[in-house]
């Protein structure tokens, strides 16, 4: 029997880990990525949620024992996918053409651009970050100052920037963020002890294990507050700090708070490989834009179009071990299908 | 006086930095277990004086938390001191002995 092939797109954390275990399956694997390495979102993470674990150490995990059977194809734009028969015909801006028996599509998300949402500054205030931004700050031990170089006494974490928020266009809980600002919170205040940290959240969805443990870590041990209410807008004041306002919705009554630096907690989005991808495969997208399984419970992997199957955060917000494992359970899947 | 047919509201927005924080900060110390109110008013809906009286020990946490020592004050001595609400809350705050701890502090005694 003739080895066969599987192309994975998107070489993120979901698309490594399956490349890895579909060629320790005796499969062909070529793994394509239009960025110029490998890795994905997990570049840009100092540390992970809940237990504050060094993002490098799953990269590095990531890269060990990575097969050196698997053409890896960085910087690599697909065109078009045709089929000829059983097989898949892709083809790339720079005119490669890459034959394959299945296709695995981990095209992953993108995160809100935050300046969309005019009205909290981002972009137009200098001391207005997004998480992305501060996990940047961290990762490259930058010390935190505001932009007039003063270590801000007050902070405060804007949850559910671009999610939940039809306005924005986006139903969608992403799910990470409230825990995500919790643990970037108890960095802050652990860099900071002096500051005032403060979290404005429409609710905490501490989901996973660990998470509810760190929240409560979050007020006991570090004294993070949290306030119950939705920025509706922030202001500059004269010294370049900021104005927020919001509803204490617990005390029902209007809340004005000055604020030196404000983190944006920006939502999960269909990457664009996702939105380019699903369309160039004829795909079903979900309400949110996210890739739509045949079936989210009994078949999570499959598609409508034979021999295409999606993995990880291509198809709705999840956190990495949740990625990881469902990158695992589309390679069973996949070895199901082309073994029979 | 001369009705002048319009009469001027007081601005209900509070602002934070008028917040005395003080008191807080004292019962914390007190009472650590304050800090792991979320809020989620278990104790206030089976509390015996809530009943009769309106009186939250929820909103009483949060107003202690938010620095607005008279709203606690007003509503701070309808507590019975029954201990119902310990038996329930979520997060184990000690909320019999908070409230002790708030009247004695409101009292002038200092706890810390
Ligand atoms: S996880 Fe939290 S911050 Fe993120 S969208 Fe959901 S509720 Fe909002
Ligand atoms: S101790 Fe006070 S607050 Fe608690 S249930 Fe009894 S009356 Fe209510
Ligand atoms: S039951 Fe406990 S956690 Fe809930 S509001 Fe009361 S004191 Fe807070």
């Amino acid at each position: 029997m003739m080895t066969k092939t599987v192309a994975v797109i998107g070489g993120g954390p979901a698309g490594m880990e399956a490349s890895k275990e579909l060629a320790f399956n005796g499969f062909q694997v070529v793994l394509l990525e239009s960025g110029a390495r490998l890795g994905g979102h997990m570049n840009q993470w100092d540390r992970l949620f809940p237990n504050k674990r060094p993002a490098g150490e799953i990269l590095e995990s990531l890269y060990r024992n990575f097969p050196g059977s698997i053409t890896v194809m960085t910087e690599t734009n697909i065109t078009s996918i045709g089929r000829n028969a059983d097989r898949f015909i892709l083809r790339t801006a720079g005119r490669d053409v890459i034959e394959a028996d299945a296709l695995l599509v981990c095209t992953g998300f993108r995160v809100f651009d935050a300046i969309l949402k005019e009205e909290y500054g981002y972009g137009i205030y200098d001391n207005v970050i997004t998480s992305v931004d501060l996990e940047q700050w961290f990762k490259e031990k930058r010390p935190v100052l505001t932009s007039h170089g003063r270590v801000p006494a007050t902070v405060g974490f804007i949850h559910c920037v671009g999610s939940r928020d039809e306005k924005s266009g986006n139903l969608h809980c992403s799910k990470v963020c409230c825990v995500t600002a919790v643990k970037q919170a108890v960095e802050l205040k652990e860099k900071l002890p002096e500051a005032r940290i403060f979290c404005f959240y429409m609710d905490l969805r501490m989901f996973g294990l660990g998470y509810e443990e760190l929240y409560k870590e979050s007020q006991e041990k570090y004294r993070i507050q949290f306030i119950r209410g939705r920025l509706s807008e922030a202001f500059e004041n004269m010294d370049g700090s900021l104005m927020a306002k919001v509803e204490d919705t617990l005390t029902a009554k209007p809340l004005r708070i000055n604020l030196d630096l404000l983190v944006l907690m920006v939502g999960f989005l269909p990457s664009d490989g996702t939105a380019a991808i699903g369309s160039l495969l004829g795909l079903t997208f979900n309400p949110n834009g996210f890739l739509q399984p045949r079936d989210g419970h009994l078949q999570p992997h499959d598609t409508e179009q034979q021999g295409v199957f999606l993995a990880g955060s291509c198809k709705g917000p999840k956190n990495l071990e949740e990625t990881l494992a469902d990158a695992r359970s589309a390679v069973l899947r996949i070895r199901q299908y082309l073994t029979n | 006086m001369p009705r002048w047919g319009y009469k001027i509201h007081e601005d209900r927005q509070v602002i934070w930095e008028e917040g005395d924080f003080s008191l807080v900060e004292r019962i914390r110390l007190a009472e650590p277990s304050l800090c792991l109110c979320i809020s989620c008013g278990t104790c206030a809906s089976g509390c015996t004086a809530a009943q009769f009286t309106d009186f939250s020990l929820r909103r009483v946490i949060i107003q202690l938390q938010r620095g607005r020592i008279e709203e606690v004050r007003q509503e701070i001595d309808r507590c019975m001191l029954c201990g119902k609400c310990i038996l329930t809350c979520p997060r184990g705050v000690n909320t019999r002995h908070l409230v002790l701890c708030i009247r004695k502090e409101l009292s002038g005694d200092v706890l810390y």
